[in-house]
C-alpha cells in the first residue's frame, strides 16, 4: 500500500476551469472521501489521477512514485490504481469470471487469482453468469472485485453506490466499508451524499469551486467546518448571533463553551449549534422559565427522529431554530417548549 | 481564483486525431481519409469526363427535350411509387404490430421477404408470365411490390417502440382512435415512415433492371443505353450529374422535413406496452389484404421462377456455368463486404470517439453514396480507369470497389450503431486493469462491435450479391456472375435458363439475410439492466 499525494492540480474545459489547484492527501490504507455536488469536478479529479486526462498543472504521486507533473506522464495501465466507475461498466462479453480474471496475466484468469476475490465480494457463486443477468448491487461487487483482483497500489471510487436503491446502498455500503478497512487498500472515494462521506470515510475532502475547502476526520469537519456553506452542506444548522468571551459565547442560548480556537480576537459573530445539540421539553402553564422559550411550528417526521422547527417567543435575534429530538419526543405542531442548549459549539 | 498561478499555455488539441497519441487514431485517420478518398474519385471523375467536351456541349446534353420527358418519367414514377409503398408499409406494420392479427409473426416475415428478392428478378417474374405488362403502370406495380418493405420495416420497428402511454394519454385529452393515431401515434412513427420512403425514392432512381424489363425509360435506364449502346461517355456522364441531383435532392427534402417532430420521450419512465387493436368484423378484410399484397409481392415472382426451373429443366441446364457464376458472386461480394465494413470501421470510430468538425465531414461523406446509383458509381470508376489507370479498367479490383463505395453506407449504419454501444468507458475501464491501448481495442473494442461489423458484412453482402448494374459495366470481359449471366439469359427471352440463376441469388442471400433477421429480432443481449 502507497499513499496518495496530489498537489496543485488545474484542469479546465475551455473557458471554465474545472479544478484549479486542487491538494489532496490520501494516507497509506486509509479511505479518503471526496465530497462535492454534482458538476464540482469530483470525477474528473478521479479521472486525472486514473491517468485517463492530463491536467494542466500539478503533480500526483503514488508514494515515491511520480505518476503526473509537467514532465511525466504514466499511461492508466502502468499506474497500478484500480477504478470503479459509477455504473460499475462491466464488459458485457466476458462472463463475471471473464471480468475479474481481465487484468490478470494469461495464466491467472482461471482458478484461485479469480475465485479469491469474488469470495471477498460474496459473490463467488456468481462466476459464471454474464453481467446483464446481475443486480444492480451485484454488478457493482463484481467491478470491485476486478479492481482488487490485481492488487492495486491505490483504488478509486467513482460514486459506486448512487445507482443502487435506498437498502441495499446501505448493505452494500457497509460490505464494502469492511472489506477496504479489513484489506487496507489505500481508497478514493468520490459522492455527493455527505452521509456516506461522513460514514464511510477515515477523512473527508470538500471540493468546491474546483479546490479542496477543507480535509478532515469526519467529526472535525462536521463539528468545525470552515465556513457557514460547508456547515450546512454537511448537515442541518442554526447560526446564532454570538458574543464572544475567554473561550465561551454568549448567545440567547444562554453561555455556551467554545469549540477550538474560533472567536478568538473577535468580539462578536456567528456560532454554529447543530438541532441535536439542543434539548427540547415541553413547558408546562406557569412553570418557570428554563433556557428559550418558544413553539413549535412544524414537527418534520423521520420514524428514527424528527426535526422540529421551533418560533422563539421573545422577539430577538433568533428567528427559528432547527431541534433533532428521537423519533418518540416529537411534539406536536403548537407545542410551548423551552430550549437548553448542550455546548460546545463552534464559531463561524 | 486569483492565489493560482495563471495556467501555463498549454498547446490546445485540434481534435485528438492530430495529437499523435499512440498509433490507433494515426492508423483510423489513415481508413478514414482513404474511405473519404474512394468515396469523392467517381463523382471528380464523372465531373471531369462530363466537361471534357466544354460546359458549352454539357448545357447542350443536359437542356434538350428527350432530358425533360426523362424528368418527367422518373418524376412521376418516383412520386406514385413512394405514396403507394408508404400506404401499403404503414397499413401492414400497423395490422402487424398493433392489431390482434393471427399469424403476426408469419406476416412479419412474409412482408418483408421481397426485400431478398433483386428487383429485376421481380419484374421477370412478371413479364416472363404475362408478356404484355410494360409501361408505366407496370413500372409502378412493380416497384411498390419490391420496395414496400423499406417503408415496412423502420415503421414496424418504430410502432413497436411507440409509448403507449402517449396515446393513453391523448385519449383521456378526448381525442377519438382515428384522431389519436393521427395526431399521436403517426407524429411518433413519422421520422420512420419519412426514412423509408427516402430509400424507396433512392431506390427507384438508381434502378435499371426492372424499368430496362417493362420498358419504361428513366435517367438511369437511359444513362446505360446511352453508354453501352451509344459509346457516349460524355453524355452519359453528363446526365449521370442530373441523376446525382436529384438523388441529392431526395436526401435533403428528408433532411429538411424529418429533423421535425422527432419523437422522444420525456423522463425516465418505463415504457408501457401497446394493447393491440382486436380487428372484429375487420378481421377478414385485414387478413385478406395482407395475403394479397405478399402473394403479389413474393408469391408471384418466386412462383414464376419455380414455374420456369420447372419449364426449363427440360431443356438443358448449365450447371457447370451456373456454380462458376455462383463462384464468382460469392467472392465478388465477399471481397466487396470485406472491404466495405473494413472501411467503415475507421470512419465510425472516428465520427464517434474522435467527434470534430472534420471527421462530421468524413462520415457525413461516407454516407454520401447512399444517393449514388450504381450506374453513376461505375461510370465514374471508368471514366478514372480508362484515362488514368488503364490496367484497373474491367478488372475485379475495380468491381470490388465499385461495390464497397457503393454500399458503404450499409456497412457504416452497422458498425456505427455498434461503435456508439461500445462505451469508452469500458476502454479506460480495461487500462486502468492493466492492458495497453492496442491491447483493449483487441479484447474489448472488437468483441463488442463484432456483430455490427458482422451485420455490415452480412448487409453488403447480400446487396454486392444481387447488384446489376455496376456489375454489368465493370465485370471483367468474359467473367459471369449470377446475376450477369440471368441478364444475357432474359434479355434473350431464355426464361428458363435464366431462372435457376435468379434462385441461386436469392439462396445465396438468403443466409447472411436469416442470420441478420435473427440479430435484428433477438432480444437486446447488450445493455443496461
Amino acid at each position: 500500500m502507497s499513499s496518495l499525494s496530489i498537489s496543485g492540480l488545474v484542469k479546465g474545459y475551455g473557458e471554465a476551469p474545472v479544478l484549479q489547484g486542487v491538494d489532496l492527501e490520501v494516507p497509506a490504507g486509509s479511505l479518503t472521501a471526496v465530497l462535492g455536488l454534482s458538476g464540482c469536478g469530483k470525477t474528473t479529479l478521479l479521472r486525472l489521477i486514473a491517468g485517463f486526462e492530463r491536467p494542466e498543472q500539478g503533480r500526483i504521486a503514488l508514494g515515491a512514485n511520480t505518476l503526473e507533473d509537467a514532465s511525466t506522464h504514466v499511461a492508466p495501465e502502468k499506474r497500478s490504481i484500480g477504478y470503479v466507475p459509477q455504473d460499475g461498466a462491466l464488459f458485457p462479453h466476458l462472463s463475471v469470471a471473464g471480468n475479474v480474471g481481465f487484468g490478470l496475466p494469461r495464466r491467472e484468469r482461471r482458478g484461485r487469482a479469480v475465485q479469491e476475490p469474488l469470495e471477498m465480494v460474496g459473490i463467488a457463486h456468481l462466476a459464471r453468469r454474464m453481467p446483464h443477468e446481475l443486480s444492480g448491487g451485484e454488478q457493482q461487487r463484481v467491478a470491485l472485485a476486478r479492481a482488487l483482483a490485481r492488487r492495486p497500489a491505490a483504488l478509486l471510487l467513482d460514486e459506486p453506490f448512487s445507482s443502487l436503491d435506498a437498502t441495499l446502498r446501505n448493505r452494500v455500503r457497509e460490505e464494502v466499508h469492511t472489506l477496504l478497512r479489513d484489506h487496507g487498500v489505500t481508497t478514493v472515494l468520490v459522492t455527493h451524499d455527505q452521509e456516506e462521506a461522513l460514514s464511510l470515510a477515515d477523512s473527508v475532502a470538500v471540493l468546491r469551486d474546483g479546490r479542496i475547502v477543507q480535509q478532515g476526520a469526519p467529526a472535525e469537519l462536521y463539528e468545525l467546518p470552515a465556513d457557514s456553506r460547508l456547515a450546512e452542506f454537511l448537515g442541518a444548522v442554526n447560526l446564532v448571533p454570538a458574543s464572544f468571551g475567554a473561550g465561551t459565547a454568549l448567545t440567547a442560548l444562554g453561555e455556551l463553551p467554545l469549540r477550538g480556537a474560533g472567536g478568538a480576537g473577535a468580539a462578536a459573530g456567528m456560532v454554529m449549534i447543530r438541532p441535536e445539540q439542543l434539548e427540547v421539553s415541553p413547558r408546562l402553564d406557569g412553570a418557570a422559565a428554563n433556557g428559550l422559550t418558544g413553539t413549535v411550528r412544524q414537527c418534520r417526521y423521520y420514524g428514527h427522529d424528527a426535526i422540529l422547527e421551533i418560533c422563539p417567543e421573545q422577539p430577538g435575534p433568533i428567528e427559528m431554530l432547527l431541534a433533532r429530538v428521537t423519533g418518540e419526543h416529537a411534539l406536536a405542531e403548537g407545542t410551548r417548549v423551552s430550549v437548553l442548549a448542550r455546548g460546545p459549539v463552534s464559531a463561524i | 481564483m486569483s492565489s493560482i498561478a495563471p495556467p501555463q499555455p498549454v498547446p490546445q488539441r485540434v481534435g485528438r486525431i492530430w495529437s499523435g497519441r499512440g498509433r490507433w487514431p494515426l492508423l483510423g485517420s489513415a481508413g478514414a481519409a482513404v474511405a473519404a478518398g474512394l468515396v469523392l474519385l467517381p463523382l471528380v471523375f464523372l465531373v471531369v469526363q462530363a466537361q471534357r467536351s466544354g460546359w458549352g456541349e454539357v448545357q447542350r446534353l443536359i437542356f434538350r427535350h428527350s432530358v425533360a420527358v426523362l424528368l418527367w418519367n422518373t418524376v412521376r414514377l418516383a412520386v406514385a411509387c413512394t405514396a403507394l409503398c408508404a400506404l401499403l408499409g404503414v397499413a401492414a406494420a400497423w395490422c402487424v404490430e398493433r392489431t390482434a392479427l393471427p399469424g403476426r409473426r408469419l406476416w412479419a416475415v412474409a412482408l418483408i421477404l421481397p426485400l431478398g428478392v433483386p428487383d429485376f428478378v421481380v419484374g421477370f417474374g412478371w413479364v416472363s408470365l404475362s408478356p404484355g405488362l410494360h409501361g408505366y403502370l407496370a413500372a409502378v406495380m412493380i416497384m411498390t411490390l419490391s420496395l414496400y418493405p423499406l417503408v415496412y420495416l423502420p415503421v414496424a420497428s418504430s410502432l413497436r417502440q411507440v409509448d403507449a402511454g402517449l396515446e393513453e394519454a391523448g385519449r383521456s385529452l378526448g381525442l377519438g382512435p382515428w384522431a389519436t393515431f393521427a395526431k399521436v401515434t403517426l407524429r411518433q412513427i413519422w421520422p420512420a415512415v419519412l426514412g423509408g420512403c427516402m430509400l424507396v425514392t433512392l431506390g427507384l432512381l438508381a434502378e435499371y433492371g426492372a424499368f430496362e424489363i417493362v420498358q419504361y425509360q428513366t435517367f438511369t435506364v437511359a444513362i446505360f443505353t446511352e453508354f453501352k449502346l451509344g459509346f457516349d461517355a460524355a453524355g452519359a456522364c453528363a446526365l449521370s450529374l442530373v441523376l446525382v441531383l436529384l438523388s441529392v435532392a431526395v436526401l435533403g427534402v428528408e433532411l429538411a422535413i424529418g429533423n421535425r417532430g422527432r419523437a422522444w420521450r420525456a423522463g425516465p419512465g418505463a415504457r408501457r406496452s401497446v394493447r393491440r387493436v382486436p380487428l372484429g368484423r375487420w378481421m377478414a378484410p385485414a387478413l385478406c389484404g395482407l395475403g394479397t399484397l405478399a402473394g403479389l409481392a413474393i408469391g408471384v415472382p418466386l412462383g414464376s421462377l419455380v414455374y420456369w426451373m420447372v419449364r426449363g429443366s427440360s431443356t438443358t441446364l448449365p450447371s457447370a456455368s451456373l456454380l462458376s457464376a455462383a463462384g464468382n458472386t460469392a467472392a465478388y461480394s465477399a471481397a466487396a463486404a470485406a472491404v466495405s465494413s473494413a472501411l467503415a470501421l475507421p470512419v465510425a470510430a472516428l465520427a464517434v470517439r474522435h467527434r470534430n468538425r472534420l471527421t462530421i465531414l468524413i462520415e457525413r461523406l461516407a454516407y454520401l453514396p447512399m444517393a449514388l446509383p450504381g450506374l453513376v458509381i461505375a461510370l465514374g470508376l471508368v471514366a478514372f480507369s480508362v484515362r488514368y489507370a488503364f490496367p484497373l479498367y474491367q478488372s475485379p479490383v475495380e468491381l470490388v470497389a465499385a461495390y464497397s463505395i457503393l454500399f458503404l453506407p450499409l456497412a457504416l449504419v452497422g458498425v456505427r450503431s455498434a461503435m456508439g454501444q461500445a462505451s469508452p468507458r469500458l476502454e479506460e475501464v480495461g487500462r486502468s486493469l492493466g492492458c495497453s491501448r492496442a491491447a483493449v481495442w483487441w479484447r474489448v473494442t472488437l468483441p463488442l462491435i463484432a456483430p455490427g461489423l458482422a451485420a455490415a458484412f452480412a448487409l453488403v453482402f447480400i446487396s454486392a450479391a444481387t447488384e446489376l448494374t455496376a456489375t454489368l459495366l465493370l465485370r471483367p470481359t468474359g467473367v459471369n456472375t449470377l446475376a450477369t449471366q440471368f441478364w444475357a439469359y432474359t434479355t434473350d427471352f431464355s426464361y428458363g435458363a435464366a431462372a435457376p440463376y435468379a434462385a441461386m441469388m436469392v439462396a445465396i442471400s438468403a443466409v447472411p439475410a436469416y442470420l441478420l433477421s435473427r440479430r435484428m429480432s433477438a432480444p437486446e443481449r447488450i445493455g443496461g439492466s
